[in-house]
């Protein structure tokens, strides 16, 4: 563990000489909010931003990702044989992560990287990515990361955090992925450990107390999973939902995806898209036969996934960091704060 | 560890149309790569995805058994795009196949149980490599009494027709091969559906007897009942669920219900897990 | 704007106990600032829950098909406009439906009023024209006229076009000399400006199908984008099938389309889709003389033949 003061007038300076060894990305405002996105040259992450509307979840786990290619063309020699697509896995940094997407991405490597399976795009992806997270000093009124195993200082997932200290920053590095990204830029400015270790224990605290939105998940666990499943809230919850993405999408710890083929004259490519429950077509079979035909249904399993089923599969807590995001961006307001609550709550009726 | 998304480059090696109505048509597939059959071993129960390349993938039960060497068979019902595709192949085509995926049969606990099949329609693929496996000379001494029911719409939809034929010869193996209906006269078996079969022939439930059920969702709800009434409990009864799949892997998601990926956790459950599940299948 | 909810939820109350209807479909308070959910309540009881104000921009005609028995429904001028749709095409029986007509005089742009702010925003409260909006770090008083939304200023149908009972006065209808001034900036741009605006436009797009699902006039059991023998559209994130998704959806929509700006409303990113959607609109306005949704016997001009259509340009 160590400590570096980084003036912010040599921010800018530093991460360009990181350059030469790292790809950046980091939070861009545009006319639609704010993004991560890949930092072309010269572009400075915006280290003021609040909450980017969509999650760092894409540096990992692009929207669209070739994962296969073959050739259709049979005097090729290798036709028809498929071959990994060639994607770059060059070192990269996300500056300016929040602590909450940097947990999700913890959450959603247990999903990626099994004892059964490796999958090796988002594996690779995650080796070469160093998170350099920036600590949330005045939570959002959506985030509610605190009661969900998360928070505005948590430092679960980061190689390095960062604390905003108005005319500097004061980083404390966690991992060697950290120390080796602080000294592609430059920065060693050494702090003094125990006074920077008690001023981030103080920031800390400070933001928590700022947290103003909460959900309760103790008596998830011991809830009857089929009683949850069957009880007769749900077609409340989801009569306005309009079955969009939209919550899939800015989630930083959903993971699901479609894998299609495409073909381009002789060459063909296998490659995944980002994919969504609420999509009436995700569980359809070949035959027609549809187990969550009916949008309730979907509903039910996206808010069961999140909150009991992994629960219940994993016991690491709920599959949600505190965001907010969906809660934001939802665009019929339905509010996972109070479905969780609901869910807490429910007591079933003999 | 391997890319598991890259599928083992294969030829059609031979195919053979399944069933009278041409709707389903057998694979046999040989790998094209030295050292990927071993790497493909698998056992019976298993899936695999059938991969071509510019279309898309399949889940699809083994229907080859382990037992048999050089090659493996799949039977494939044409439904959408893939299968469609699929059909339209020639002997010599190239293709993929990635796998085994999933659970299997739990043959450890089956070891000195009597096990009672039953199969419906094309569901009778992995239980083709079940039986074939179990009667292997290797094998056949590890399990007691084994009694299969199998029933199709009609003779000409029955899979595995002549190897059907021939373990009913046997006096190692009870089969009661049955068909909804047929107006062909020299029918020597049984006629009616699947859970009437069963409820007739089925040895009753005692504790060293499995019944491995597979079949459309239908047959499946109404052959339960006959279990029941033979004395079957939830945890001797050995289903094989089917659900739309991707990835096969268990990681993008798609076949999840309740707390199972049908593709990692499955398919193969017992009825006593599947009540434990919501019924999104 | 006389937000009238003390006589939408006194006419909801009346016809939920008179058994006339089996719900009513309305909007619900939001658990967020300047959010309101859709709703669907079938009791006296639930009456309180039924809010109305400027933050209320999504098109209840979507939610009102498919429903068992008789409901009842609010709706501004472009819902009414969009229920007449739904009938002319088939989705509803006029004797389904009882609609609470509320004339509107416009709904506010959350992302523009989100635009004036450096931190979230924290409260929002209406009185009248006057808005007071506060974030964290400050406070801020604006009015109404300042950031309505854009389809909500050019818009020239105010009033409900087709209604049970009216809660509140009819208001005076805008009247517009040039109604599409939007669509006439764009194709005043020259070729490689206009394929940068749309490009730009899209960018951000994550096809989530917000805008479509938001959209009553998308009833499609299987939309174009999901069909899979054949496949139309590719579905990941390549520009040109990013963009044909907008471009057919806007065709799809052509001539039937009231500008009610649900799916704008709707969109996580704050993409303005009609910029696809008005230029149609417009055609259907100087081609065929056609506004969607204002009469109850006629077909939308792409759904019926007559000789007298335009065709100069064929050649």
């Amino acid at each position: 563990m160590k400590f570096i003061t980084i003036d912010k007038k040599d921010w800018a300076k530093g991460i360009d000489k990181s350059r030469r060894t790292y790809q950046l990305f980091g939070p861009v405002k545009d006319e639609n909010g704010c993004k991560i996105k890949e930092l072309d040259t010269g572009l400075v992450p915006d280290m003021d931003y609040h909450e980017s509307v969509m999650s760092a979840k894409s540096v990992l786990f692009p929207q669209s990702e070739t994962l296969l290619t073959a050739s259709l063309n049979e005097s090729v020699e290798d036709h028809h044989i498929m071959k990994r697509a060639e994607n770059a896995y060059t070192p990269r940094a996300v500056l300016g992560i929040r602590p909450y997407d940097a947990k999700a991405i913890l959450l959603v490597k247990m999903n990626f990287d099994t004892k059964d399976y490796r999958d090796p795009y988002w594996c690779d992806a995650y080796e070469a990515t160093t998170l350099v997270g920036l600590g949330i000093t005045r939570p959002g009124p959506f985030d509610f990361s605190t009661s969900v195993g998360c928070g505005p200082f948590c430092e679960d997932g980061l190689d390095i955090l960062m604390a905003d200290l108005d005319d500097h920053y004061l980083a404390k590095v966690l991992t060697p992925k950290g120390e080796a990204y602080a000294v592609a830029c430059g920065f060693d400015a050494a702090a003094d450990d125990k006074e920077s270790q008690a001023l981030f224990d103080i920031l800390r605290k400070e933001a928590e107390k700022n947290i103003a939105s909460s959900v309760e998940t103790d008596k998830l666990k011991e809830k009857v999973l089929l009683d949850l499943h069957e009880a007769p809230f749900w077609d409340e919850v989801a009569f306005s939902c309009i079955n969009c993405g939209t919550c899939t999408y800015v989630c930083p710890t959903c993971w699901c995806f479609d894998i299609q083929d495409e073909t381009k004259q002789k060459e063909s490519s296998r490659f995944r898209n980002w994919d969504t429950c609420m999509s009436p077509l995700f569980t359809r079979h070949a035959t027609g036969h549809n187990p969550r035909g009916v949008k309730v249904q979907r509903v039910r399993q996206r808010f069961m996934h999140k909150l009991k089923y992994f629960l219940d599969k994993y016991d690491q807590g709920i599959m949600c960091v505190g965001c907010g995001r969906c809660v934001k961006s939802c665009p019929v307001n339905i509010d996972i704060r109070e479905v969780c609550q609901t869910m807490n709550t429910y007591e079933k009726k003999d | 560890m391997e890319n598991p998304y890259m599928p083992y480059p294969v030829r059609i090696d031979d195919i053979q149309i399944a069933t009278e109505d041409k709707s389903l048509k057998t694979f046999k597939f040989i790998f094209l790569n030295e050292g990927d059959e071993e790497k493909f071993a698998y056992h019976a129960g298993q899936f695999a995805e059938l991969s071509i390349p510019g279309v898309g993938e399949i889940p699809i039960g083994i229907a080859s058994s382990p037992v048999e060497k050089g090659f493996v068979k799949f039977t494939v019902f044409r439904t959408g795009v893939v299968t469609s595709h699929l059909h339209n192949m020639k002997v010599g085509d190239i293709m993929g196949i990635r796998g085994p995926l999933g659970n299997w049969y739990p043959w450890d606990k089956l070891e000195n149980k009597n096990v009672v099949i039953i199969g419906g329609g094309f569901a009778f693929t992995t239980l083709r490599s079940s039986i074939v496996y179990m009667l292997d000379p290797a094998n056949r001494s590890k399990f007691k009494n084994i009694d299969v029911v199998y029933g199709a719409r009609s003779p000409g939809m029955l899979l595995y027709r002549e190897e059907l034929f021939e373990w009913e010869k046997r006096d190692d193996i009870n089969m009661h091969i049955t068909v909804d209906g047929t107006d062909d006269p020299d029918w020597k078996y049984h006629t009616g559906f699947v859970p009437q079969v069963v409820e007739q022939n089925a040895p009753k439930a005692d504790e060293d007897t499995y019944a491995i059920i597979c079949g459309p969702p239908i047959m499946i709800k109404f052959t339960q009942p006959s279990l029941t009434q033979l004395g079957y409990k939830p945890d001797q009864i050995i289903m094989s669920l089917e659900n739309r799949m991707k990835c096969g892997i268990g990681m993008c998601g798609r076949c999840n219900i309740g707390k199972e990926l049908v593709c990692k956790d499955g398919p193969v459950f017992t009825l006593d897990e599947i009540n434990q599940t919501p019924k999104e299948y | 704007m006389d937000t009238c909810i003390k006589k939408i939820r006194a006419l909801a109350a009346d016809l939920l106990d008179k058994g006339e209807v089996e719900r009513v479909i309305g909007f619900a308070k939001g658990t967020i600032p300047m959010a309101t959910s859709p709703i669907a309540i079938g009791s006296k009881q639930e009456i309180e829950k039924l809010v109305f104000n400027s933050t209320c921009g999504l098109n209840l005609a979507n939610f009102a098909t498919k429903q068992k028995g008789k409901i009842a429904i609010i709706a501004k001028g472009c819902d009414s406009r969009n229920i007449v749709t739904h009938i002319v095409e088939n989705q509803i029986k006029r004797d389904q439906i009882y609609i609470i007509g509320v004339p509107c005089n416009g709904m506010v742009d959350k992302f523009k009023i989100a635009a004036l702010f450096k931190d979230e925003i924290t409260q929002f409260e209406e009185a009248g024209d006057t808005l007071t909006v506060s974030s964290v770090s400050q406070t801020q008083t604006l009015s109404k006229q300042d950031v309505l939304r854009e389809n909500c200023r050019l818009c020239t149908h105010r009033n409900p076009v087709l209604y049970d009972v009216l809660a509140a006065e009819l208001v005076e209808e805008q009247v517009l000399e040039n109604p599409f001034p939007d669509v006439d900036r764009i194709e005043a741009l020259d070729s490689d400006a206009k394929w940068e605006h749309f490009e730009n436009l899209t960018k951000n797009c994550i096809r989530c199908y917000a805008c479509k699902n938001a959209c009553p006039l998308c009833y499609c059991p299987t939309c174009f984008v999901d069909e899979a023998g054949p496949q139309w559209v590719g579905k990941g994130q390549n520009k040109t099938d990013v963009d044909t998704f907008h471009f057919l959806r806007a065709f799809h929509c052509a001539g039937r389309c009231t500008d009610c700006g649900a799916c704008v409303e709707a969109c996580p990113m704050g993409i303005n889709v009609r910029d696809f959607t008005r230029k149609l609109n417009k055609d259907a306005l100087e081609l065929f003389g056609w506004e969607a949704g204002l009469d109850l016997t006629k077909r939308p001009p792409l759904d019926a033949y007559s000789p007298q259509d335009p065709n100069d340009f064929i050649k």
